[in-house]
């Protein structure tokens, strides 16, 4: 295990790489008690990601994607495991070094209404995270603004208005902006184009595909529209309550998914094509309490393929393709037979 | 001929804002029939559910009011009704879900009393026999353990049983018309996946018409028979589903269609329409959707095109089509 681990670290083409990441919230259940019980909103999680990729992760809501993004970026401090970027834990950096470090990442945020200061203009929000990190002249930063403007295809004239005079579509933009300000190589985007309409959100998606090819930078996508992560994203994780239950290529996931919860996600989405008629998995209940986890496989008690070992222990994410990993007994080496198989390919 | 359940005609619903006259429906047309699913697509803003809302006469008034036009349920015109009429037909033979079903549900009040209220009031069930409908209703909507549920409030539940209990409020004294506003927008996919079945259960086992106001053309796909395509308070293309996704024929629903990415094909970029949806205001000029689209014609900027039938119940509102025709 641990020498897997080795290995993976210095690989020089992974940009950040997540170790056992965990971030539980208490549940004050009175006035004087606290502490007791805790939501698992991230509940032991490992994933690399590469240099100039798009990672995408996905899930529904309260699965614990959004925390993730923010806890690697210790936007809220995780609870424990460790998150190295560029080589470098940053969860053991103190907070003035953490502060240099957050230059080179950057979040965006789903809602482009409440991420901006309504009492700014867009320049002033635009140049703030210069300012914060005491970067040039104010010439130099008045000329790095106006190029910003320009690169997320507004105009100059956009600087002096303020947030509310935006549609959401151009808030996005600026949200945008203010990221790439300091040229991060890594943005975390948080449900950037949920909030848009159909026809804003492609040209959102095709600026961020545009900037990326730009700037260099690497992406990690947190979304729940799966068409939309597969189309912007290299790889995906797909997530369940706190756990990653599968990560894959994009073309792997879509194509040959093996987690019963990924194959239900993705035959719950609706196709814009009427011709189309497919055999939809329906899910039965509810995404259950994250205090009270399931035991065993979170999944259990919603899969339609669940046996006993799924009630009795969880499965850990297993590699069973070439880089593609699934948490699921029924995946699992054994369980199919597939022993002899794995075996040969080293595992 | 069959007589349509709704005939929306010529409807004008207009606010009136300290900035001016918002023509939020403007001059809109549209019919359901009985059993059938219609869809009403298009981006916020272009007027979808205030055409929704006009229906069941719920515009905040002021500042907003019906201006215009005719809405014939049944055939029997809604405009000129008054309030204590709207509300023996509000529940009773329409009814509507609303999108946000924590918002759309008295906090106050069990589950039991929301729901059952509604029977009491237009069927003058006593208490009992109105719990025991309710109960009904609820274990028609896939409610585990009704019972207990009647007597929860609101806040225990989570989000896609609150819509349940908001499909089973509507649906309880088995309306002809369902109208359901983005029903599913606040849901997650497996959660909507099981709203959208029930839905379509109900459509096809009790023959309610829907009236089915959303953005997601993949919902409009997968659960319409016809769709209205709107834009800046109009009508801009009306037809058969297959017609629609197959054979768009407004540049807004070709660009719309074509911005969705799709899970059965990997483009490198986007299809994506320029610009933003325009502000409105009185007298505009020309077609709304001109400044965005891709074929503007200096005719285009002036004169709005009709609304033109263009092949077996599809109709279109754009001058490429009407040109195209007359050089023919």
């Amino acid at each position: 295990m641990s020498e897997f681990e080795n290995r993976r670290e210095l690989e020089p083409e992974h940009l950040l790489q997540i170790d056992h990441l965990k971030k539980y919230f208490p549940v004050k259940s009175g006035p004087f008690r606290k502490g007791d019980q805790y939501v698992k909103a991230v509940d032991d999680i490992s994933f690399s990601v590469r240099r100039g990729e798009t990672f995408g992760l996905v899930g529904e809501s309260g699965c614990g994607k959004s925390t993730t993004g923010r806890a690697l970026l210790r936007l809220i401090e995780p609870t424990a495991g460790r998150v190295v970027f560029e080589g470098e834990d940053i969860t053991a950096l103190p907070a003035k070094q953490l502060r240099k470090k957050r230059k080179d990442m950057q979040i965006v945020f789903q809602d482009p209404f409440s991420s901006l200061d309504p009492r700014h203009t867009v320049r002033r929000i635009l140049e703030e995270p210069l300012l914060v990190h005491g970067i040039g002249s104010a010439q130099e930063r008045q000329n790095i603004v106006n190029k910003l403007i320009d690169v997320v295809g507004l105009t100059q004239s956009h600087l002096q208005r303020y947030p509310h005079q935006f549609s959401g579509g151009q808030r996005q933009r600026i949200g945008i902006a203010r990221a790439l300000s300091l040229q991060p190589k890594l943005i975390v985007a948080d449900e950037p184009v949920s909030a848009l309409d159909v026809s804003i959100q492609s040209q959102v998606v095709n600026l961020l595909q545009d900037l990326q090819g730009e700037f260099g930078l690497t992406y990690i996508f947190i979304a729940h529209d799966l068409s939309v992560v597969k189309h912007i994203c290299d790889r995906v994780a797909v997530m369940y309550l706190g756990r990653i239950v599968e990560i894959a290529s994009t073309a792997q996931l879509y194509e040959s998914p093996q987690h019963p919860y990924t194959i239900a996600l993705l035959s719950a989405v609706p196709e814009p094509d009427p011709d189309l008629k497919r055999e939809r998995i329906l899910l039965q209940g509810e995404v259950p309490s994250p205090v009270h986890t399931p035991v065993g496989c979170a999944f259990h008690t919603r899969c339609p393929v669940a046996v006993d070992i799924c009630r009795a222990k969880r499965p850990e994410l297993t590699e069973t393709d070439n880089g593609h990993q699934t948490a699921c007994h029924l995946f699992s080496a054994t369980f199919f037979g597939r022993k002899s198989h794995l075996a040969k390919s080293g595992l | 001929m069959i007589q349509p359940v709704l005939q929306v005609q010529n409807l004008h619903t207009c606010f009136f804002t300290d900035r001016g006259e918002v023509p939020a429906v403007d001059g809109v047309s549209l019919m359901v029939n009985p059993g059938e699913v219609l869809g009403i697509v298009g981006e916020s803003g272009c007027g979808k559910s205030v055409t929704s809302l006009s229906v069941l006469k719920l515009i905040p008034e002021p500042p907003g009011k019906i201006t215009g036009g005719s809405i014939l349920f049944k055939g029997r015109d809604l405009v000129p009704l008054k309030e204590r009429e709207m509300r023996s037909i509000r529940g009773d033979s329409i009814s509507m879900i609303f999108q946000e079903p924590m918002t759309s549900l008295n906090p106050l009040f069990t589950v039991g009393d929301q729901i059952g209220e509604a029977v009491r009031l237009h069927r003058g069930l006593r208490r009992k026999e109105a719990r025991r409908h309710t109960v009904e209703m609820l274990r028609k909507v896939g409610i585990p353990r009704p019972e207990a549920v009647l007597d929860e409030y609101p806040h225990q539940l989570s989000g896609g049983m609150r819509q349940r209990v908001m499909i089973a409020m509507a649906i309880s004294c088995n309306p002809e018309l369902l109208i359901a506003d983005e029903p599913t927008t606040a849901l997650d996919v497996t959660i909507q996946a099981q709203i959208l079945d029930l839905i379509r259960r109900l459509n096809e086992e009790n023959g309610t018409a829907v009236m089915l106001i959303t953005h997601d053309l993949g919902v409009v796909a997968e659960m319409c028979h016809r769709v209205v395509v709107m834009y800046a308070g109009k009508v801009v293309e009306e037809g058969a589903v297959c017609d629609i996704f197959k054979n768009p024929l407004h540049p807004y629903t070709q660009g719309l269609i074509q911005s969705v990415p799709r899970m059965n094909e990997q483009r490198s970029r986007l299809f994506s329409i320029p610009g933003n949806v325009p502000v409105l205001y009185a007298d505009m000029k020309g077609c709304r959707f001109a400044d965005r689209c891709p074929s503007a014609m200096s005719l285009c900027l002036e004169r709005l095109p009709e609304l033109r039938e263009y092949g077996a119940a599809h109709s279109c509102r754009c001058w490429i089509h009407e040109t195209q025709e007359d050089a023919v």
